[in-house]
């Protein structure tokens, strides 16, 4: 209990007093997450409109396929993109190893599933949905399209904030992909392990707090982009 | 069309970060206890100053350390395994190896000390803990204090009771291994430099105490190796170099023996000894 209080007070110290180390973790993480959020939404959404709106053969196995990546563990991903980073690997001349936008790629595919699913299964539930009182509304097939990537719009919003979510507080790729480096790839979640690992427990919750302070900002967005969606 | 942007946007940012690494920086993979304890976050910003060299470090096991080596993915070295390290000189992929600093391990346990070896060399606490008594946490993740671990269940002729009721493996980092070691009541190998800072962060007394210590056979040799830039064209020797004669230089050897904790020193300096 006592750790759970003492972590509180740290915590709103280190914001009220700028803690440089804090606040570098901070920045790390929202760099890192953001720039695989912006790849997540440019790769994630086209191919999750695709296999959500157009029928082809396979789509029911490319489906499932990615609800399976959804289920990727973290440090399975972690230790692909390590692999495939290292000095010795097939990327390895690129340099990308410890830094953050190859954390970024590590988290991309992460988060690119996710975006996947949740584009699709938008599209899916929208079409069943707008088709029938569109045509009802007697719209042609102009204002159908329109109408349909308006609806959608919200839900790729919604995705995205999903999957950063995800991408934000998961530890294994961070910690693999970024080696937690002072100042260059520590991210708010790999110094939480740190600090667990000196067994600074207070400054390992007071850092967790600060993530959840960014989870709730990130979830009164979502909050908010529900209601707009009309839910 | 948006993919082309973002391909943009990631050069854009790929670009300086690029052009800062080839700005002097040293990357070093080193084991827990260096960073743990608070160390090499002491000696980083001075090595800057005084040199202009950023050291970058990533902190893991021994084993996983040299390893990195291995694979040219760092330039310089921390260990403290000497016949792992001897062999990764031996198979080419590390140089100019340089002894800078130890301290020594211990073997911490309950104070109430259910299989009696307070006091016992560590042979013979090793045999008595052999009689599963109460369990013993081992690292299990090929650290540095992993490997003198195995060994000496091997010296000792009990032999690695792997698969033991008693024989936990841990499986993480030394500070995690002696937090799960006092929740179980069992007994552990741990740096001592380590052990004190755990000590440090208690708020009240634990349930551990050091229980065997001062033996020859816990003597631990911190080294630093650079890695062979003729096996990985990528590393930076001259960095590397230059890091081990700073460390090995009087006025940072100097500072790592004040480096204390609760007033207790967590290493001893031993460059050129």
């Amino acid at each position: 209990m006592d750790y759970l209080l003492d972590g509180l007070v740290t915590a709103l110290r280190l914001l009220a007093m700028g803690d440089a180390e804090t606040f570098s973790a901070v920045w790390i993480t929202l760099a890192a997450s953001g720039m695989s959020i912006a790849a997540c939404l440019a790769i994630g959404a086209p191919l999750g409109f695709l296999i959500g709106y157009h029928d082809f053969p396979g789509r029911k196995a490319v489906r499932i396929a990615v609800d399976t990546a959804l289920c990727f563990p973290t440090v399975v991903i972690g230790l692909l993109v390590y692999l495939l980073l290292s000095r010795q690997g097939p990327m390895g001349e690129l340099g990308l190893l410890f830094t953050i936008p190859g954390m970024a790629i590590g988290l991309t595919l992460l988060g690119v599933p996710i975006v996947m699913a949740m584009t699709a299964l938008a599209v899916e539930q929208a079409d069943a949905r707008l088709r029938l009182t569109l045509l009802t509304l007697g719209a042609d097939g102009r204002q159908m399209l329109t109408a349909t990537l308006w609806e959608t719009r919200y839900h790729l919003m919604l995705a995205g904030v999903a999957a950063f979510g995800r991408i934000v507080s998961e530890v294994g790729i961070s910690m693999m992909v970024g080696g937690n480096i002072k100042w260059h790839t520590r991210t708010i979640t790999t110094a939480i392990a740190l600090e667990t690992g000196k067994g600074d427990y207070a400054l390992g919750i007071a850092l967790g707090l600060v993530l959840l302070a960014m989870a709730l900002l990130l979830n009164l967005m979502l909050a908010a982009l529900r209601r707009r969606a009309g839910r | 069309m948006r993919r082309l942007l973002l391909v943009l946007c990631l050069f854009t940012v790929l670009l300086p970060a690029q052009s800062m690494a080839a700005d002097k920086v040293l990357m070093m993979a080193t084991t827990t206890s260096t960073a743990d304890t608070g160390l090499l976050d002491d000696l980083a910003p001075a090595f800057q100053k005084e040199t202009g060299i950023e050291l970058k470090f990533t902190a893991t096991g021994t084993g996983k350390a040299l390893e990195m080596g291995r694979s040219c993915n760092v330039d310089v070295l921390l260990v403290h395994d000497p016949e792992a390290e001897a062999r990764f000189v031996g198979d080419g992929f590390g140089i100019n190896r340089v002894q800078l600093m130890y301290n020594d391990f211990v073997m911490v346990g309950p104070k109430a000390d259910p299989a009696s070896i307070k006091g016992k060399t560590v042979a013979e606490a090793m045999k008595a803990l052999s009689g599963g008594k109460a369990p013993f946490i081992s690292r299990g993740d090929k650290s540095g204090t992993h490997a003198l671990e195995l060994r000496l269940w091997k010296d000792t002729g009990v032999g690695v009771p792997e698969g033991k009721e008693w024989y936990v493996e841990a499986g993480q980092g030394m500070m995690r291994t002696i937090a799960m070691c006092a929740e179980k009541g069992g007994y552990t190998l741990t740096d001592r430099g380590t052990w004190i800072k755990y000590e440090a962060g208690l708020k009240e007394p634990g349930p551990l105490a050091i229980v065997v210590e001062k033996d020859q056979k816990l003597f631990n040799q911190y080294s630093s190796i650079t890695v062979n830039p003729a096996k990985c064209p990528s590393a930076k020797a001259d960095l590397a170099d230059a890091f081990t004669k700073w460390m090995a230089s009087p006025s940072t050897q100097k500072r790592i023996a004040d480096f204390k904790l609760m007033e207790k020193p967590l290493f001893t300096p031993n460059a050129g000894k």
